[in-house]
């Protein structure tokens, strides 16, 4: 089954038309790329997905688990497993990272009819992912975001995909503005993530994340519409070729 | 510090602007006749069996008090207040005779108290923490007394320690708020009903948290509490008081007095969570909070630490205040303040540098949602006896949505030169970034908002003794449902 069908979907932002007619499929079990230049609409996109307000859906649907998700709130949809490492993640000062974790793990169990984790349990579960993703203690004790590099930034992305098990993940250009050992990091987390029932849309501008996530499907977005789709060999071809050259071939 | 799950559960839960404390309890009153003249004086004096210098005392506050005008330089408006309009004094019949024991209190005012979370009963209290609890004008029941007695500390309704503790009163009362004051300090001079005394004896170090639950029950009736908290050389003492009131269409005044004095070496920490009835959405109803609270660090390497936490009330008038006279003394001051709605506060902290090697810091946390008006007003004042004083101040004001306002009224006066007095001042929203992180997480509009204004309050909230601060944490949320979206 499709973990998400994202049907004719059209998405303005202040009235302006940026997605016009995205069709996609990903079957649970399998990572897809989209890549694209600019100004494409992969932001947009995963906005979109994650019912961000402003981001209106003007026409399609996108079926999650085969139900219709664009009637809900951002965070009903994070409690049906939907989850998006965003490209800028958010500072919020005063807030622990181990109580921002707490807060959100138990916030979605409740929605979900399971039981609250106490800060004892939360404290062991969030220690042994961070661990894995070399997230040293001391940085779950610091308020969320604050203070912290790009790369430490997007490794709490990680580890809070980690931590919320979702059956959907979109990482929006989750390798901006990372060093190479970073990025490597960052891809075992991601690959140490990969499960026949969880989907991942992964949203880059450049290969090189791809040589590390290796996707199954490759969608090059241009102008808010998918312009080509492929196996992993397409991104190679883009990364030699530019943009320019496969969209023209493609058109 | 961490959001307890019941302040979750009772956020989601919870309708917009459900004030959990706003109900009545049916009880037989005695009062005053309307309005306040000398016999309304004379009147409460009798019923709290004073002495004749107490009631000379209050008269001469009277007789100041009909000659003063109502300070009008505060950033908050409000109609003129008719204060022959007004019971000002407000007694359950019950209580008439003071109980001797919690088994001789009224069943329905224990019963109050349980409803607002402080049971009186001491088996089931917090452990640690003494309660005097104050119904309008008068102390219903003063727990864990025997035990405090024990240490030597005196701990009990300020009209009891007037009529028992004569020359401790007569020393200390009306020694750091003088009778003339101001305004509102006179009026509660002429007319305090009740309120908490302490005194610690020297190098006592108070074995519990004191604390004082004041509820304002009686339609139209002021409450005017005094407090009067002494600690004595070497002593150190941690109280807090918590206040709530019914929901009214009406305005209800509350002028207290708080006065504080620290000998040499001694502490004192007074913090307040203050949740008065803040009125509707639409800013009918709601307490007038116009309250002189001011702690003299007397003695040498003495210490005054405020903290406040505030969330209700109309209208708030307050200024919680340290002079620090002894050399190598301190004052702090940790305030949160939220406004939402119409709710407007005036609210900040005079620290006065007298002596050598003074220190004070001030931390400031305000915040404004909805229409609501929030100004942080200072003053930082060193003299020139006060070589070497040091003053830190840090500001920061949140703003939840378009239509409210925050405001930063800080003096400095400085006439050391050897004084150092830094103030930084930030102000910052909610952003939307912040939010939709937040949401995409699982946590709801309304959890988020408590979350955000937590972290931003976090320095403050550390201040608060471990029994208060989840208390407070889950009013920080409350105080602010509905403000976004």
């Amino acid at each position: 089954m499709n973990m998400l069908e994202i049907q004719n979907l059209h998405v303005a932002v202040g009235g302006k038309e940026i997605l016009k007619g995205i069709n996609l499929s990903v079957p649970a079990g399998e990572v897809h790329a989209v890549m694209g230049p600019n100004g494409s609409g992969k932001s947009t996109l995963s906005y979109a997905l994650a019912g961000r307000e402003g981001y209106e859906i003007t026409e399609g649907r996108i079926l999650y688990q085969g139900a219709d998700l664009t009637a809900l709130a951002p965070e009903e949809r994070a409690d049906k497993g939907v989850f998006l490492a965003m490209q800028y993640p958010v500072e919020i000062p005063g807030v622990t990272t181990l109580n921002f974790l707490k807060t959100a793990l138990n916030a979605q169990r409740r929605a979900r009819g399971a039981p609250e984790l106490d800060a004892m349990k939360v404290m062991r579960l969030v220690r042994e992912k961070a661990a894995t993703l070399k997230i040293p203690e001391d940085m779950l004790k610091r308020a969320l975001n604050v203070g912290f590099s790009g790369g430490e930034k997007k490794r709490m992305e990680i580890l809070q995909m980690a931590v919320f098990e979702p059956k959907l993940a979109i990482l929006d250009e989750t390798d901006s503005g990372l060093d190479i050992d970073a990025l490597k990091l960052v891809a075992d987390g991601v690959n140490a993530l990969r499960d026949p029932s969880r989907a991942m849309l992964v949203i880059t501008h450049y290969q090189r994340l791809l040589t590390h996530i290796v996707p199954d499907r490759v969608h090059v977005m241009v102008d808010g519409r998918i312009a080509k789709s492929g196996g992993p060999e397409l991104a190679l071809a883009l990364e030699e070729q530019g943009y320019e050259r496969i969209v023209e071939a493609a058109a | 510090m961490a959001i307890v799950p019941e302040t979750k559960a009772r956020v989601a839960g919870l309708e917009t602007g459900k004030y959990k404390y706003g109900f009545v309890t049916d009880i037989e009153m005695e009062r005053a006749a309307k309005g306040l003249n000398e016999d309304v004086v004379r009147f409460i004096s009798a019923k709290k069996g004073e002495p004749e210098w107490m009631l000379e005392w209050r008269l001469g506050a009277y007789k100041r008090w009909i000659e003063m005008r109502e300070p009008t330089w505060a950033r908050v408006h409000y109609p003129p207040i008719d204060y022959q309009n007004a019971y000002y004094y407000a007694a359950p019949k019950s209580q008439a005779e003071r109980p001797k024991s919690l088994e001789d209190v009224d069943p329905k005012l224990l019963e109050t108290y349980a409803k607002l979370g402080i049971p009186l009963s001491e088996q089931k209290m917090l452990a640690g923490v003494a309660v005097d609890a104050v119904f309008d004008s008068v102390s219903v029941a003063t727990t864990f007394k025997a035990k405090l007695t024990e240490a030597g500390v005196i701990f009990c309704p300020i009209s009891e320690a007037i009529r028992e503790q004569p020359e401790l009163v007569r020393k200390y009362l009306g020694s750091v708020v003088p009778v003339s004051d101001n305004f509102f300090a006179t009026l509660n001079s002429a007319v305090f009903s009740d309120g908490t005394f302490v005194y610690v004896p020297k190098g006592v170090r108070c074995p519990m948290e004191l604390s004082t639950y004041f509820r304002i029950n009686a339609s139209e009736t002021g409450q005017f509490e005094r407090t009067l908290i002494i600690a004595d050389e070497g002593a150190y003492v941690s109280y807090l008081e918590g206040c709530t009131a019914p929901k009214r269409d009406e305005n209800q005044l509350h002028a207290a007095v708080v006065e504080l004095v620290a000998l040499e070496g001694a502490e004192i920490k007074y913090s307040t969570v203050q949740n008065w009835y803040p009125g509707d959405e639409e800013g009918k109803g709601g307490i007038y909070n116009f309250v002189t609270k001011r702690g003299d660090a007397r003695g040498n390497r003495s210490k005054i630490s405020w903290t406040q936490v505030e969330t209700g009330s109309a209208i708030t008038w307050k200024y919680p205040s340290c002079i620090l006279r002894g050399d190598d003394s301190t004052g702090e001051f940790y305030s949160i303040a939220i406004t939402n709605n119409f709710q407007q506060a005036d609210t900040g902290t005079k620290m006065i540098h007298l002596g050598k090697n003074t220190r004070s810091r001030i931390v400031s946390k305000g915040i404004a949602a909805g229409h609501a008006q929030n100004t942080y007003r200072g003053l930082v004042s060193v003299h020139p006896k006060a070589a070497n004083a040091r003053n830190h101040t840090q500001c920061d004001s949140l703003l939840i949505g378009a239509k409210c306002g925050a405001h930063t009224v800080p003096y400095i006066e400085c006439r050391n030169k050897t004084a150092a007095v830094e103030h930084e001042a930030t102000t910052s929203k909610i952003s939307d970034e912040q939010l939709f992180y937040c949401l995409q997480r699982g946590i709801n509009q309304e959890e988020a908002v408590a979350l955000i204004v937590n972290g931003f309050c976090r320095d403050v909230l550390q201040q608060l003794p471990m029994e208060f601060a989840v208390e407070a944490q889950k009013l920080v949320g409350i105080s602010l449902e509905g403000s976004v979206g």
